[in-house]
């Protein structure tokens, strides 16, 4: 064989480029928004869960999410559909049995996890943009390595989502009878994306079918995996709009139950 | 219609290099590539840079362009301002040849240490019959066009030279994906083989490599959090390990994962057995591809070969 071109020669110096990126446009809004957001929403949420007031409106029977499932002694007892076994110190948060899990299902998801190793880690901050660290392990070693626990904490939300489904089923339900207002209509649309985000995880699109070899063999997991697949494409919006409408709803909650603004009925 | 743009391009080698300005006329419809071959044409004769097809289907005029890595020849001129500097260096990740061009052999010893295809003993080449359903997902991961630009822009080893023993990247987690879900594929350690010898841990899902393929391959979500998913399933999912006990299900045979990397010469046990292979066996014509794949480059622009051996799964 004839070839006139330069063979490598061992092992070479890459490219002495003084810049650390030379990417010009803004790389860093993403992480910057992001960095906002979260850290927005963990204020809120914070102050919230630990105000343990606010969180039922008795004339309608709507519960916030942020205290589903009401299980501290501390409850008002109709907002308690599953009772009160917890005690009541300030410290526990009412929905003590959920929002842990809440929590780490987020912080494991798939997700979460491109957005706070970019913005919070800077590992990397964006693509072609150098990491912020002089060395990496990723997520081979503890603490990283409990990543891998995803798909318990799917499970759990999956539970989890039935809960927030049942209170947004019995918030048709007021003392007066069968009632539906807006404050329904906000507790079904946060339910509903809940689902969304819940069901177009990466865990749960494995679990439904992407672990098959063949997908001939099983024909209704495999249109159970492309419903989901189909979701996948949009869990990052799925993953915001949800702290969205979780916000929204439990802002929605406070304000009737402070007595900030009526609930707007269609019926009853 | 034609203007004069502002061009800034990294001329060196290992010794040294740095980024000479040159104003160079542009045309309408044109991209980047055209833009250095007119420079080589008038400025520059002794510019180097690799390219081959113009389609963006070779993968070889790999580099970054204002800091983001892309295809030279899919990288249109009227995606920048009148009046913005357009700035281009080689790959970062790899070592420098000359100028634009990098030494991407990491990348071939990494598919050489790939396990290659596996089918089943008793059945011909010729005779493979699989239902398309079943290797659709496999498909995706074909359209690579092996142009590197996802294992340049890997953090994992652009920003940590010492990660290249352990990390193979993502181009070769989707070629372990892609074998994996591949309904012939005989080899049920794929999964293991990712996680230890391929260095999938290290990936932290950040996505880049999906934001810069220009196959818009979904590396990520359709190829890299599959196999960790499918890793938990045999290291981390106690509940899973506990019905393949009871059911018997999934045995694995663990013998020749740990063996795989001893050299990049070293054979897969699918090649060591007479099995069908396209990564490694000596007596294929995929080596010899390329090694001349990985040295070409200098000069006026020479082209790189088109190699799909490194791929070969007995379909296309």
């Amino acid at each position: 064989m004839t070839s006139t071109a330069t063979r490598p020669r061992g092992a070479r110096a890459r490219a002495a480029i003084a810049a650390k990126t030379l990417r010009t446009d803004r790389w860093w809004f993403a992480p910057l928004i992001t960095v906002i957001g979260l850290s927005a929403w963990v204020a809120y949420a914070t102050v919230r869960v630990f105000m343990h007031n606010n969180y039922w409106v008795p004339e309608h029977h709507y519960l916030t999410p942020f205290y589903s499932p009401c299980v501290t002694e501390r409850c008002v007892e109709g907002a308690a559909h599953f009772g009160r076994f917890l005690p009541g110190w300030w410290i526990i948060p009412d929905a003590a049995l959920t929002l842990p899990f809440l929590l780490l299902f987020r912080l494991t998801c798939y997700y979460y996890r491109k957005a706070y190793y970019r913005s919070f880690w800077l590992s990397p901050p964006a693509c072609a943009v150098p990491d912020g660290h002089k060395e990496y392990g990723g997520e081979t070693r503890f603490p990283l390595l409990g990543q891998n626990l995803h798909r318990y904490f799917f499970y759990a939300a999956a539970i989890i989502s039935l809960i927030n489904t049942w209170d947004a089923i019995l918030a048709f339900h007021s003392p007066k009878g069968f009632g539906f207002g807006l404050g329904n209509i906000v507790l079904l649309v946060n339910v509903v994306m809940l689902w969304a985000y819940t069901i177009s995880c990466h865990s749960c699109r494995h679990i439904i079918g992407g672990r098959l070899k063949h997908f001939s063999k099983h024909p209704v997991r495999y249109r159970a995996w492309t419903f989901v697949s189909a979701l996948n494409v949009r869990h990052m919006q799925l993953a915001w709009v949800t702290l969205g409408t979780l916000a929204l709803t439990d802002f929605y909650v406070m304000a009737l139950a402070a007595g900030w603004f009526n609930d707007l009925r269609f019926i009853n | 219609m034609s203007a004069k743009r502002q061009f800034r391009i990294w001329r060196g080698d290992e010794t040294g290099g740095d980024l000479q300005d040159y104003m160079v006329e542009v045309n309408e419809g044109e991209v980047v590539l055209d833009v250095i071959h007119r420079l080589q044409a008038t400025d520059a004769p002794d510019l180097a840079c690799r390219w081959n097809c113009k389609a963006g289907k070779c993968g070889s005029c790999s580099m970054e362009i204002n800091g983001k890595p892309r295809l030279s020849c899919m990288t249109r001129m009227s995606t920048f301002g009148d009046d913005e500097t357009v700035t281009v260096t080689p790959l970062r990740t790899f070592p420098v040849i000359r100028d634009l061009v990098t030494d991407v052999s990491f990348n071939y010893e990494k598919a050489r240490e790939t396990p290659a295809f596996a089918p089943p003993p008793d059945v011909a080449p010729g005779d493979y019959r699989m239902q398309q359903v079943d290797v659709e997902r496999s498909q995706e991961f074909r359209k690579c066009i092996e142009c590197f630009l996802c294992q340049n822009v890997c953090h994992v080893i652009r920003d940590h030279e010492e990660n290249k023993q352990a990390f193979s990247g993502p181009r070769y987690f989707i070629r372990a994906a892609e074998l994996d879900m591949h309904p012939l594929d005989t080899r049920t350690d794929r999964k293991e083989y990712a996680q230890a010898e391929q260095g999938l841990g290290f990936c932290n899902i950040t996505k880049c490599c999906t934001e810069v393929c220009p196959e818009h391959i979904k590396i990520t979500d359709n190829g890299i959090i599959p196999m960790k998913e499918r890793v938990v399933d045999r290291r981390y999912d106690p509940l899973v390990w506990l019905g393949s006990k009871i059911f018997r299900r999934g045995e694995t045979p663990q013998t020749s994962v740990t063996t795989a990397r001893q050299g990049s010469a070293t054979p897969s046990s699918a090649t060591r057995s007479g099995i069908h292979s396209h990564a490694g066996a000596p007596t294929t014509r995929g080596p010899r591809r390329r090694r001349r794949a990985a040295s070409t480059g200098i000069g006026r622009c020479p082209t790189r070969p088109r190699r799909r051996s490194t791929t070969g799964a007995g379909f296309r």
